[in-house]
């Protein structure tokens, strides 16, 4: 179709819409334009000030102290910019509007009355209206704490740049070039960094490798009681795991625990520090969380294997295949097959679980010469910079680095599994 | 013969292994029960079956005045119901409008939650403690509802939305055809038949809130607000460790009521879980 217009009522109507409202009372939709041009009054009759307050308060972190609180300002700074954000979104639904009735009047349609409006309204309007509520949860809650994390590391906000006494300033990457120049923090960060991974590979894999044992060996054919088996070995995964990790320490404990008191003492081991030197809190945090893992992925795995065909392992007894050669080459690619993803969450989740470190013994032992204590992951490192030493700047900086781990691989595994690919998924 | 011994001898293995695997598991649980019977505050004379039980610390939580344990209990349930109900409700509303719209933004929508749900929720730690400093919504429930809230929308959203999709749209379309309004065809129509994936999204809503610590350790600072987790885990911080007995009891009332529920639904969320795991 060849679109002649007659007129140019679609540029001059998007033109005047640059007052809200205008291009519809242009186009004689005077319901609509009064309505447009109400919401724009309100808005900045309602958010002017706190809008350039904002701006400038973001721009300058604070000038004068106690007038000034720079992380107020702050927050207040990024409010503003998602409300501009906002406001360029209606001013884009005003002008496209303008410009959409301007062109049906261009080509000689008839617009819609009154009622029509209000039906098209409902008709276009009910997605969005039961976005809302969800919407700007998630704005709050969600991207306005992830946009100012993102902030906080360029700034040098901690202890003693707090208000009333002191202004927050911008200082560039000074954080992240603190944190690989600074011996203190260059030492804490790798050594940190290094019992992170240890943890996550160790703890992950064997968790997966225990689980993965022994739902084959409860799958046998010819074993009796499964189902009360299956139920013994699953309870580690039903009680609340901050509850098993706090009996845990205490059973680890030093004075008083059952491993040393009891089991220890039973096979003549002398009492180990399992609280007090680092290696022996790291080897009880992985043999804790190796409890704690393998039912999920044993639930998981019984799964996969339950719907493998008998006949796979039939024809390969036919052909001659012994116990060994039938897992190698029929169960163990189909369980892979089955919960690769799974099993890469199940990194992602060690990488940050904060609970069993900070529970078991808050990150403890303490360690000379570094800043974090010698069973700390970067999640509680973290966590301690920002509610016990107060270095927000430096915590949002080691955020930063670590969540951009975290994405990579979560983006990679993505990009590998099935959804993403789809079409018809978006 | 060899066929057999062998076999007796794979029984025998695996029985054997798997007797190991329950006092591993199992022993924790007995020591902390015994632990709950202890007489006095400390574990020195400690065994694993007391010499003289008692349910002092039993009656102690229970008994108000001395102790906050059922002023936590309450509060873990408030906050844990009201982060479900508000999350299947507002979960449900934004699946079903990704689901069943095609409307301006619903790609890039859908993309920016695919791209949230990889952001770990400590990632906003910081944020949150002086965000909640900021606003005055530390020490208050709500802060934590709503940090709950909007932590579960991402990941949850998808996974209803994929439930949603498997739903046959022919079917709001005859309804349409009768005359059914939109929000008319999502209550009576939809939402019914996605009961399973609502009742997975509800377990998922309730049992991250009753599990989580860092987010409650971070907002809650007076005893009188604590969660159990929190609550629990001062008590065995406190005095290094020196209330151990009242924390047994404690968490034996906690293990128990938690793992009956969880192994009752446990077939329900691991269906749920292996259908997520094939899809996504």
């Amino acid at each position: 179709m060849n679109n002649v217009y007659q007129s140019n009522h679609r540029k001059i109507a998007a033109i005047l819409s640059v007052i809200p409202g205008f291009g519809q009372f242009y186009n004689r939709q005077l319901l609509k334009g009064t309505l447009f041009f109400i919401v724009a009054v309100s808005f900045l009759v309602a958010f002017w000030d706190f809008i350039d307050i904002g701006i400038w308060g973001i721009v300058t972190l604070g000038e004068q102290v106690p007038r000034d609180n720079s992380i107020f300002l702050m927050v207040y700074g990024i409010i503003s910019i998602i409300l501009l954000l906002l406001a360029a979104i209606f001013m884009f639904i005003n002008l496209r509007d303008a410009y959409k009735n301007g062109q049906k009047r261009d080509m000689g349609q008839q617009l819609n009355t009154i009622s029509g409006q209000y039906r098209n309204l409902i008709d276009s309007g009910f997605p969005y209206l039961m976005l809302t509520p969800g919407f700007f949860l998630m704005l709050f809650v969600v991207i306005l704490p992830i946009i100012f994390v993102l902030l906080l590391a360029f700034t040098n906000y901690d202890l003693y740049h707090t208000w009333p006494a002191q202004l927050s300033d911008w200082v560039g990457i000074d954080n992240f070039a603190n944190l690989f120049t600074l011996d203190v923090w260059r030492e804490t960060f790798i050594s940190v960094f290094a019992w992170t991974v240890i943890w996550t590979f160790g703890a992950t894999t064997l968790q997966i490798a225990l689980g993965i044992f022994l739902a084959i060996l409860v799958n046998q054919k010819d074993l009796k009681g499964k189902a009360i088996i299956r139920t013994l070995l699953i309870l580690p995964w039903a009680v609340p795991a901050f509850v098993s990790i706090l009996i845990f320490s205490g059973m680890f404990n030093e004075s008083f625990g059952a491993i040393n008191t009891v089991i220890m003492d039973a096979l003549g081991i002398d009492a180990i520090p399992w609280m007090t030197e680092a290696l022996w809190t790291r080897i009880a945090l992985i043999m804790i969380q190796t409890w704690l893992g393998f039912p999920f992925i044993f639930v998981m795995v019984t799964g996969v294997l339950q719907a493998i065909p008998n006949e796979l392992y039939e024809a390969a007894t036919v052909d001659g295949a012994s116990a060994m050669q039938k897992f190698k080459q029929i169960t163990f690619p189909l369980i892979m097959f089955s919960i690769a993803p799974i099993l890469i969450t199940q990194y992602t989740f060690n990488f940050n679980n904060f609970n069993v470190i900070y529970l078991f013994n808050s990150g403890g032992p303490a360690m000379p010469g570094q800043n974090a204590g010698g069973s700390d992951i970067l999640i509680s490192w973290i966590y301690n910079l920002t509610m016990t030493t107060q270095q927000y700047g430096m915590a949002a900086a080691i955020t930063m680095i670590m969540s951009a781990i975290v994405i990579i691989i979560a983006i990679w595994q993505f990009r590998r599994t099935r959804s993403f690919q789809e079409e018809d998924m978006m | 013969m060899d066929m057999k011994k062998t076999k007796i001898l794979r029984l025998t293995g695996t029985y054997f292994v798997i007797a190991i695997m329950a006092v591993v598991i199992i022993y924790p649980i007995i020591w902390v029960f015994g632990a709950s019977l202890t007489p006095g505050t400390s574990l020195s004379t400690f065994s694993i079956i007391p010499k003289n039980p008692t349910w002092e610390h039993y009656k102690h939580i229970f008994d108000t005045d001395k102790s906050l344990y059922l002023v936590w209990y309450w509060n873990t349930l408030k906050v844990c119901i009201i982060s479900m109900v508000a999350s299947v409700i507002t979960i449900s509303l934004m699946a079903y409008s990704f689901s069943r719209y095609r409307f301006v933004g619903r790609k890039n929508g859908l993309q920016a939650f695919l791209i949230l749900q990889m952001i770990p929720n400590f990632a906003a730690l910081i944020a949150i403690f002086v965000l909640a400093n900021v606003t005055g919504l530390v020490n208050t429930h709500l802060g934590l509802i709503l940090i709950y809230i909007g932590g579960a929308i991402p990941m949850n959203t998808w996974l209803m939305k994929g439930y949603l999709d498997s739903i046959p749209k022919e079917l709001d379309e005859s309804a349409r055809m009768d005359g059914a309004g939109h929000f008319r065809i999502f209550w009576q129509i939809v939402m019914p038949l996605a009961k399973p994936m609502i009742a997975v999204v509800a377990v998922f809503s309730f049992i991250t809130p009753f599990t989580d610590f860092i987010l409650a350790k971070v907002l809650l600072r007076q005893p009188e607000q604590y969660t159990l987790a929190v609550g629990l885990y001062e008590l065995v911080a406190r005095q290094y460790g020196s209330e151990f007995t009242l924390f047994a009891a404690g968490s034996i009332l906690i293990a128990i009521p938690i793992a009956i529920l969880f192994l009752s639904l446990q077939k329900y969320f691991v269906s749920g879980l292996t259908a997520g795991g094939i899809k996504g």
